[in-house]
Parts: structure tokens; C-alpha cells; sequence
């Protein structure tokens, strides 16, 4: 199937797959299954106003972190820190934001927006520079970032960033001189959106077109070869990717607070980094199919809410659906290269030029010792 | 006894009615170019691979392997190219792994030890098999095998990861586990080793058997002719001996001033080596494995630096790695991407791909590179074709130098030969050429002259046979 087309199935199935595994769910813990589903459905793409206020909106974050854990995976990095670099994002976003008066306008917008990039990107480059350095694991190290940075959240908001009345443990509120422009008058829709789908964009054309695309690419491909016979710098690039994937969550969280939230909190991302990954996954790591998995992800969040509001049904049950379609998705990965393998035992060279490419499929770690390890 | 064997991959037929009939008691060698279908063939045999049509008889039963399993409890064994063992655990371990009944390591090192010494394979029981040598690591393999009562071993390609003395003393040990009525099915490229230990040979040509003759009646000749088909067999006579230094002034491409190389855990891999290669020669570098010939090679490629002394190298220098899976190509990528791989480095702003697909496309086709067209990726070639884009792709824009390591190690003789062509019109447009192989015969076959690395230490050599193979296991003069 043309990559186009994948792009659209794909998602559409993920999402089919999904609402049957709720189903069945429901109906075992007694829920009623037509109800629920139909509050689900209402609270998602029930009329244009939740759809922008809704689902799209909740894209939006799912979007930028998605295309974060998409760059740092390319590059051979599991960055699972989307969470921690999006809420240092956010917690720089605000500090510009609520210290700069209301006539700072549309530059100051655009400072808040650029101190969450920097800022997710500083972060993750804590985790690429304890790679490069001390070769520290970065699934352990990014996962434990995002419990820092979380902290770092609820220092700032009970100290430094506290709102001026000293009430909650949040922010001030960012002035309306200086929050994104609402693009649909009546809904939530912000122009994040817009910025989300231009980013998406932009990357598939940086990973494809430029040389620097490349080098990541290969690099994360095949970081010996890349250095090897490419003369790749891999330690530079693959940091440089840790920072770049940062800086994509960093504004996400930076958008999330002036086009949503309009305050810090503890509380701001509902877990948007991690569910980032599974919208990479299903994405195949591919920018602009990410845009799509975004939005089922993005719907199924919304929908959940108003499952909960008008069904009585925990919104967590969601969350179990969520977690169900990514195995799903990674076991018929699995599967996939399997089949493909079979198809390739022979060694000896037969022509093969027809075999189906395989799968783009998210980097493992590197390979512990098994069975059939390969000795050279 | 296997006959009239299918098996299809899809729209590929690897094997096409090919049979195959082996005596107990003797070893049978089995040849045939890349994809001519003996690796799966062994593999019918081993119960790796359902045959699509054809059966398959031990002892005059027909009998079907499902699984390897089923073949072992037939006494039958395989030492596949790529070893299964688990490189953290002990050889005891490796060969307790996949037993039945209760573990028992000690027990498990008896049998090793009775066994390694009944079958004449010295292998420690005891030692971790990260630790051991390609040769020791394949005795393992091959003693694995016979804990399982093989009394039949398939043994696939096992001169490839070789020294030649290793090499030496694998074969002689199949004569010897043949004369105590043991069988071996060998798989091979090297025509001269096959009719050294061989007794009867058979010959597959695209998936079918086309010749079985014992191998007293064969000579490299005939064999190779059979594997070809005599219309198209390359040509084999050596011209090794005719240089083009005389074209070109005797530039020095490559000098090494008292070179040393220390490894990350500071053990001394090269040193004091002093080295020249000029422009328009082919230099042969020989060495038993480990002997510091990778940091010497390395260094002659401007891919290492070395600890002390100076390294005089051009700028630009096309570099084959051995292992071209893991250092040259990026097997997902396609064949485009691992061409544009070569100047990533230096690449500024956009790449222009269709540029790219037109160069690869054209190298494609000066190369002999066989695929569908230059967007497949490059994991679905074969490994010559693979070999042909690396080799096309590092002289493309003519390097001063060209270092390559272990060029042709699993190709076929065709692809070996247009290999060898590469290298000599490399050498005749005015490159440097540096070949390391561990295969002796190809060194004395395309080198000019020959360096040989022993424990560190590079001198030269005069080009024979004899002194080569005696200099490279002894470290000074």
C-alpha cells in the first residue's frame, strides 16, 4: 500500500480497533456498551464545536510530543521524556510570559513560545550529554527527568511562579495581549494547532530533504556505518537530535500554556508525553502521519471525558484502550518482520529485489545477548 | 538423501528439483555460486525449511523434519555460518542449552571433555565463549552437535571466518571424523580446499543439481565450470604480476611514520610500523586474526588515529570494511541513501535526490549491481550485489587510496572475480590500493607486494607462499 494511503488506514484502524476493544471492555465491567459508546463518540466528533474544542485541541500537545518522540527515535534515541520537556517548556513559556506586560503582544508571544523550545531542549540535552558522557541509558535517564521536572513544576508554582494572591499552586494568569489567537470564535481551537501541523510538515521535509535529516536518519539507522563510511559525527548528531526532540516538546508545552491553560500547574499535561508515544508508533514514526494519530489519540481523550461526564464511566477505561491499541500495533510490527523474515532465510543471495520493504519500525535497544545472537 | 527438492520464496524459486545423495562415512562437498540454493537446501535438510515438493530419506526411510529437533534425533547436525551460541555463557552451558532432562553442567563438561577428546576439537568446558577465537567458538558448535549423537554434520561456509591454519586443521579433522565413519556435508567457495578433503562433490546451478562426481576425477577447472556453466565461467588466469606503478610517477599516497596504536583498554595493537604505498600498486596485507592488521588498515584509511607516530593519509580515502553490515551500509536504507551515505559528512543544506538516484542508478550500472532500481532498500540485494555497490561507491570520483579488508569473504566466484576486476582498475587509473584478506590466495593473487602484520609488527615480505605463510605466525625476523 502506497505510504500515502497507510498514512489514513492506519490510524482509522487504530482507531476502530479501539472503540471494539472498549466495547468488549465495557460490557465485561458492566457498563452500558451502546450508551457509553455513543457519549464517547458525542464528546469527540459530536458537533464541530468539540471537535475543535475538543479532540483538536487535545491533538495539538499529543502532536508536538508526538513529533518529538518521532525525531529522537529516527535518531536511534528513546527519548520517553516527552512528558518532563514539555512541562519545562510550558514552565518557561510562563515565566516569559506572566513577567512581560501586556504591550509586549504578539513579540512577546513569540519570546514565551521560543523559551519553551529552548527550554524543553536544554532539558533533554541533561539526558544526551549523561548518555555521551557516562553512557547512562536514556529510557532511565529521560523517565527520571520527567519526575524532576514535574518537582521542578510544583517548586516553581508554590514559590518563584506563584499567581501574585499566593491562593494555589499555579501560575498567574498569561495576559490576553499574549496568548495564541483563537483560530474558530466560539471554541478553544488556538493557533497551535496551525503551529503543530506546520512543525509536522516541517519535519518530514527536514528528514527527508536536508543533509542534516539525512545524517540523522542514518545515524539512527546505523551508527557505525553512518561514521564509518559516512564520516558522520554520530556522538554530535544523535545530541543534537536529543536537543531537537526536546525543543519540539518544550513548545508543545509552551503552546499548551498560552493557547490553553493560560497558567502553570502541576497538573497541566494529562500525561501527553507518554501517550506521545504510542501517536509516534502508530505513525511509524512518520511526521505527517503523526498528524492523524494524533487526532485519534487527541479524540479518545476528549471522548473520555465526556464518557465520564455523561455515562458515568471512569475515563481511565480509555487510558486501557489506549495502552491495549499500542500492543496491538507493536505486536503486528512484530509479526510483520517475522513474515518478512521467513520470506528471506535464504542468505545464499537469491534476487529478492521484489520482498516488500520492511517496516519502519521504532529502534531496539541494543540487543542483549539471545540464542541466536550472531558471533562474529 | 534429498531429491527432487523445491522450495519457493514467494515468485523465487530457490531450489528446483535439486537432489542430493550423500554415503555414510564419506565428506560431500556441496558448491554452487550465491543463490544457487545449497543453503537451503541444507536447510530441507536440517528441518529449517518444508521443501514445497520432493522428499527426504535418512538411512532409506523417507522421513519430514519439522523442526531441527526432528533432524538431530536422526543424527543429523548443522554448523550454520552465523554460530548459535550465547556469547555470556560457558561452552558447557552452550552445549546444556537445549538438552532434555535436568540440567547438569558437571555432567555436561565430562561429555565435552570425552568428547573433545575422542573427536580430537581442544575446547575448554570451563571458558566463557565471548572469550574464545572464531575457530574455538566453532568447535563448539561442532561438539554441540555431537553431544546430540550426530553422526552426519552439515557444515556451512565454516572456512569463511578462518585463518589458513585454522582452515587447515578444520578440514583435516573432517577427513579424520569421516574415516571413523562419521559423514560431513561442507558447504564451500574455495574450489581448492573442496578438492583437497572432499570425496565425492556435488554441484548446484539456480536451484537445480547438475553435477555429482567424485572429487578425484574434478579440477578447479571442471568445477568451476560446472558452477558457471561453461559459457560465461570468468576468467581465472592471475595477472597479478603486471603493475601500473611504471604509468604513474612513484608518488607516495599512504606513508606511515612509526605508527602505534594503543586499543581503549591500552593494549599496544600496532607497533612502530613504518609503511609507503604508492599510487598505481596493490598492496597485500596478510596477518593470522588479531594480529593488529584492523588498527593497521584503519589507520591507512584515515578512520583511526594513531597513538603515536604520524600518519600521512589523503584526504579522502574509499575504506571497505570487512563486516559491511555493520560498518559500510545502512540495510534499511535504500541503495540511493547508502551511495549519498559517502559524502554525508560534508553534505551542506538540501540534498538533491534525484541527482543522487541518477548517479546510483548509473554507478548501478558500471558495477554490475543487480536490483529491481536504485529505491529498493539495500537489505533485499545479495551480498555481492551489496559488495559491488559498497566497492562502486567508495572508488566513485576515483579516491587516491582505496583500503579494503576481507573484499570477496562470502561472494561467490563471479562476484569475487568482478571484485578482483574493480581492484585492478582501481590500481590502473592510479589508486593506492590496500587489500587485507585472510584468505593467503587472494593476496598472492592480486597483490604487487605484501606486508605482513604478526603480532603487531609490519614488514614486508616477499611475494610467496611459503615465506608469507611463515612470517605471518612468527613476530620478528
Amino acid at each position: 500500500m502506497p505510504r500515502a494511503a497507510r498514512a489514513i488506514t492506519e490510524p482509522l484502524l487504530a482507531g476502530l480497533l479501539s472503540l471494539g476493544m472498549l466495547a468488549v471492555l465495557l460490557a465485561v465491567s458492566g457498563y452500558p456498551v451502546g450508551e457509553s459508546l455513543t457519549a464517547l463518540w458525542r464528546g469527540a466528533f459530536g458537533s464541530w464545536s468539540v471537535l475543535a474544542s475538543g479532540t483538536l485541541v487535545r491533538a495539538t500537545p499529543l502532536l508536538f510530543a508526538g513529533l518529538a518522540v518521532s525525531v529522537a527515535f529516527r535518531a536511534g534515541i528513546l527519548n520517553i521524556g516527552a512528558e518532563g520537556q514539555l512541562l519545562m517548556g510550558a514552565a518557561a513559556a510562563t515565566a516569559v510570559a506572566v513577567s512581560l506586560p501586556p504591550s509586549a503582544g504578539f513579540a512577546g508571544l513569540t519570546l514565551a513560545l521560543v523559551a519553551g523550545t529552548l527550554a524543553g531542549g536544554a532539558w533533554a540535552s541533561v539526558a544526551g550529554m549523561l548518555r555521551q558522557r557516562f553512557g547512562v541509558l536514556e529510557v532511565i535517564s529521560t523517565i527520571m527527568l520527567n519526575v524532576v521536572a514535574l518537582h521542578v513544576t510544583g517548586l516553581l508554582v508554590r514559590g518563584p511562579l506563584q499567581e501574585p494572591t499566593r491562593t494555589f499552586p499555579q501560575s498567574a494568569l498569561v495576559d490576553q495581549a499574549l496568548r495564541l489567537p483563537r483560530l474558530l470564535p466560539g471554541t478553544r481551537l488556538h493557533a497551535g494547532v496551525a503551529l503543530a501541523v506546520l512543525s509536522a510538515i516541517g519535519l518530514a521535509w527536514f528528514l527527508r530533504s536536508t543533509a542534516a535529516g539525512f545524517r540523522l536518519r542514518m545515524t539512527g539507522s546505523n551508527p557505525r556505518a553512518a561514521a564509518s563510511a559516512g564520516g558522520i559525527d554520530v556522538a554530535r548528531v544523535s545530541l543534537l537530535a536529543f536537543v531537537a526532540s526536546g525543543a519540539l516538546a518544550g513548545l508543545g508545552g509552551a503552546v499548551e500554556v498560552t493557547g490553553v491553560t493560560f497558567a502553570l500547574y502541576e497538573n497541566l499535561s494529562p500525561g501527553y508525553g507518554y501517550t506521545a508515544i504510542a501517536v509516534a508508533l502508530l505513525a511509524r514514526l512518520n511526521p505527517v502521519s503523526a498528524i492523524g494519530s494524533a487526532v485519534v489519540f487527541g479524540a479518545l481523550e476528549a471522548g473520555a471525558s465526556a464518557m465520564q461526564r455523561d455515562a458515568q464511566v471512569p475515563a481511565g477505561m480509555v487510558g486501557v484502550v489506549e495502552a491495549g491499541v499500542i500492543l496491538v500495533l507493536v505486536a503486528s510490527e512484530w509479526v510483520g518482520r517475522k513474515v518478512g523474515e521467513s520470506g528471506s532465510l535464504n542468505r545464499g543471495g537469491t534476487p529478492r529485489a521484489d520482498e516488500p520493504a520492511p517496516p519502519i519500525t521504532p529502534p531496539s535497544p541494543p540487543p542483549t545477548t539471545s540464542l541466536h545472537a550472531t558471533t562474529p | 538423501m534429498l531429491d527432487a527438492i523445491k522450495r519457493h520464496y514467494g515468485p523465487v524459486i530457490a531450489l528446483d528439483g535439486a537432489h542430493l545423495r550423500v554415503a555414510a562415512g564419506e565428506v560431500h562437498a556441496v558448491l554452487g555460486e550465491n543463490g544457487a540454493g545449497k543453503s537451503t537446501l541444507m536447510k530441507v535438510a536440517y528441518g529449517l525449511e518444508q521443501p514445497d515438493a520432493g522428499t527426504l530419506h535418512v538411512d532409506g526411510v523417507p522421513v519430514t523434519f519439522r523442526t531441527p529437533r526432528a533432524a538431530m534425533e536422526r543424527g543429523i547436525g548443522m554448523v550454520q555460518q552465523h554460530f548459535a551460541l550465547v556469547d555470556a555463557m560457558t561452552v558447557a552451558e552452550n552445549v546444556a542449552l537445549g538438552g532434555r532432562g535436568p540440567l547438569n553442567l558437571r555432567a555436561t563438561a565430562a561429555l565435552i571433555r570425552s568428547i573433545s577428546a575422542d573427536a580430537g576439537l581442544p575446547i575448554d568446558p570451563s571458558a566463557v565463549v565471548r572469550d574464545l577465537p572464531v575457530g574455538a567458538q566453532q568447535r563448539v558448535e561442532i561438539i554441540k552437535a555431537l553431544a546430540r549423537d550426530a553422526h552426519t554434520l552439515i557444515l556451512d561456509e565454516p572456512t569463511a571466518v578462518l585463518a589458513p591454519q585454522e582452515s587447515a586443521e578444520l578440514l583435516a579433522w573432517t577427513r579424520r571424523f569421516a574415516e571413523g565413519g562419521g559423514t560431513v556435508v561442507l558447504i564451500a567457495h574455495k574450489l581448492r580446499e573442496v578438492l583437497r578433503v572432499a570425496d565425492r562433490v556435488t554441484v548446484l546451478r539456480r536451484g537445480r543439481t547438475v553435477l555429482t562426481a567424485a572429487a578425484s576425477d574434478m579440477t578447479e577447472a571442471t568445477l568451476a565450470d560446472a558452477m558457471l556453466g561453461s559459457v560465461d565461467a570468468p576468467q581465472r588466469n592471475g595477472d597479478a604480476g603486471t603493475t601500473a606503478m611504471a604509468q604513474f610517477a612513484a608518488t607516495d599516497v599512504i606513508i606511515l611514520d612509526d605508527v602505534t596504536v594503543r586499543d581503549d583498554g591500552g593494549v599496544q595493537r600496532l607497533r612502530g610500523a613504518n609503511v609507503v604505498v604508492r599510487a598505481g600498486e596493490i598492496v597485500g596485507v596478510a596477518a593470522v586474526e588479531g594480529s593488529g592488521q584492523r588498527e593497521l588498515l584503519r589507520v591507512m584509511a584515515g578512520r583511526l588515529d594513531p597513538t603515536t607516530g604520524r600518519a600521512t593519509v589523503p584526504e579522502s580515502v574509499g575504506f571497505v570494511p570487512e563486516d559491511r553490515h555493520r560498518d559500510a551500509l545502512v540495510l534499511d536504507a535504500t541503495l540511493t541513501e547508502n551511495v549519498a551515505l559517502r559524502h554525508a559528512a560534508t553534505r551542506r543544506g538540501l540534498v538533491s535526490w534525484a541527482a543522487l538516484d541518477r548517479e546510483t542508478t548509473a554507478l548501478m550500472a558500471r558495477r554490475d549491481v543487480r536490483a529491481r532500481d536504485a529505491s529498493v532498500p539495500i537489505r533485499t540485494l545479495s551480498g555481492g550485489n551489496q559488495q559491488k555497490l559498497v566497492l562502486g561507491r567508495e572508488l566513485a570520483g576515483s579516491p587516491q587510496a582505496l583500503v579494503v579488508e576481507n573484499p570477496t569473504r562470502g561472494l561467490d566466484i563471479r562476484a569475487t572475480s568482478e571484485v578482483h576486476a574493480a581492484l585492478r582498475g582501481a590500481r590502473a587509473a592510479g589508486t593506492a590500493v590496500v587489500v587485507y584478506s585472510s584468505d593467503l590466495d587472494e593476496i598472492l593473487h592480486l597483490a604487487d607486494r605484501v606486508l605482513v602484520v604478526a603480532a603487531g609488527a609490519v614488514r614486508g615480505v616477499e611475494k610467496d607462499r611459503e615465506q608469507v605463510g611463515r612470517a605471518m605466525l612468527t613476530a620478528g625476523p
